[in-house]
């Protein structure tokens, strides 16, 4: 991401309203913005799925193809999980490769399906050592106001849940739907002056110090974690972000069903 | 494979001279300064548009107009095959030929320095995807307010079974015997963009491009509609509700 600059003014003002507990939007801080799910949004994919949140815009597909499995794990199927920030999106993102931003979303994003162990990639080995189903996320932002963490994740586990593997395109049987095991949720908060906000805007995510993103599976348990940005946690905002993760997880599974 | 069937209907039931059904909205995006989404049958595009802006790189500044600068480009699960991301020779040349469209008619004196940014991302493709890109990318930059000559509609004609036909779908142009996608200045009839391959007799190409007229008039309506839609502003019936909407709308 290039520079993105925003105003003292603009600043100032979300500075002022916390101080009386209040955000930009009247959202209360534990509040995430309105959420729709598209699945099925584009047909060449093996499933997809558009997110709102708020005015972020995420489009998430999944493509299967047959390859070789890597040599530690020959008996299981490869997830492969990419993410694109592309320049339409918004003025600060440029054309080329996927840079740091881009590459750290694409991997928290694959940790939280990875570790949760949500699709079952024992059931995507084909013939153990020679050939595998590998498993494509791949993650497009269209429109980018803040949060990205949360609208992919979602995205990536709405567009799963969907999927066809498409075993007779690839002469290998019936096709059958993507085995998926549970639904990991990830929730992402930030801290500006020792608040913690939930789902943050762009315009909260530019003065926000720190940023935590905590992905739970159907017990409570957690999966993943990552802490961004320059700012820091105390170990308390860190526990409350986690039960609050817990607790928001269960209403966005059910987005998902 | 027969792709027209004895009654002269193609295998989605529509006529030789018969686009697909094209849905087209503008300002359907919040960051870019304007973008527009098209569906053109199975095709789905959405084009963004930003600027005038400051252009970089800044060697490439024009200190008497501005640069307009295109991005087509296929996101991976846009065809069935996964395509690995980023750019390819063909999407390059699309960008190219499709930047060089929009200049045309872009009033680009009235911002020296400046780059004028089109992005343009086929979400779902089916044949035709430059013709929808360059039809949603005009609507993108009249919805961003650039100041242009016209909008640019943008179709494809091609040859299938030995008949002139317009708009091909995938299963068409992989077994058709030419394409030829086009684009118009409707006010002017001037012809903005045009490429072929494939094989037809001069006088196939002189009913192709007819067709090809006839379809751009219709995506032209299309884009205008979709324009008037974004911007229209409901007419407000009395004084009373002009004077007190709130009280107006809770009755």
């Amino acid at each position: 991401m290039a520079r993105s600059v925003m105003s003292e003014i603009k600043k100032d003002h979300i500075h002022r309203l916390l101080a009386r507990g209040k955000r930009v939007d009247g959202r209360n801080w534990d509040e995430f913005r309105e959420i729709t799910i598209q699945t099925n949004f584009t047909e060449t994919a093996e499933g997809s799925a558009r997110v709102k949140l708020g005015n972020t815009d995420v489009l998430v597909g999944v493509k299967m193809e047959t390859g070789i499995p890597f040599p530690d794990t020959p008996d299981k199927g490869v997830l492969a999980t990419n993410a694109e920030l592309i320049p339409l999106a918004s003025p600060t993102f440029e054309p080329g490769p996927p840079d740091e931003n881009a590459i750290e979303l694409a991997r928290v994003v694959d940790r939280g399906i990875r570790e949760s162990e949500m699709i079952d990639l024992d059931a995507l080995c084909i013939v153990p050592n020679e050939e595998v189903w590998i498993c494509f996320v791949d993650i497009y932002v269209l429109d980018y106001d803040g949060n990205l963490f949360d609208a992919s994740f979602l995205g990536a586990v709405a567009a799963l849940k969907s999927t066809i593997v498409p075993a007779s395109r690839y002469g290998k049987g019936e096709d059958f739907k993507l085995p998926i095991r549970c639904l990991p949720m990830s929730v992402t908060a930030v801290q500006i002056e020792n608040s913690i906000l939930v789902d943050p805007t762009l315009d909260e995510e530019k003065v926000a110090a720190a940023r935590l993103t905590v992905t739970t599976d159907e017990n409570g348990d957690i999966r993943a974690m990552q802490k961004g940005l320059k700012g820091s946690l105390t170990v308390d905002q860190i526990k409350k972000i986690i039960e609050t993760s817990q607790r928001l997880g269960k209403e966005l599974r059910k987005l998902v069903g | 494979m027969r792709l027209i069937d004895e009654n002269g209907l193609r295998i989605d039931g529509r006529k030789v001279d018969e686009l697909r059904p094209i849905r087209i909205e503008a300002g359907v995006l919040k960051r870019a300064d304007g973008s527009a989404y098209v569906e053109w049958g199975k095709n789905k595009v959405i084009a963004a548009v930003y600027g005038p802006r400051e252009c970089h790189p800044r060697h490439l500044q024009d200190p008497s107009k501005a640069l307009v600068q295109c991005r087509y480009n296929m996101i991976a699960f846009s065809v069935m095959e996964r395509k690995r991301p980023g750019p390819d020779r063909r999407s390059v040349e699309i960008s190219k030929i499709i930047a060089e469209a929009l200049e045309y008619v872009i009033f680009t004196e009235y911002f020296p320095r400046t780059s004028i940014d089109v992005y343009i991302e086929i979400l779902q493709a089916n044949a035709g995807t430059r013709c929808a890109g360059l039809t949603a990318a005009s609507v993108a930059l009249a919805d961003a307010g650039v100041p242009m000559k016209d909008l640019v509609p943008a179709v494809a004609v091609g040859k299938v079974d030995n008949q002139v036909v317009l708009d091909l779908t995938k299963e068409e142009d992989n077994h058709g015997q030419a394409d030829l996608p086009m684009a118009i200045i409707p006010r002017t009839g001037e012809v903005l963009l045009m490429q072929m391959d494939g094989h037809m007799t001069v006088e196939e190409f002189n009913k192709a491009i007819d067709l090809g007229y006839k379809a751009c008039e219709k995506i032209y309506q299309l884009q205008k509609d979709a324009l008037r839609r974004r911007y229209a502003v409901e007419e407000i019936e009395t004084f009373e509700e002009a004077q007190h909407p709130q009280t107006a709308m809770e009755e």
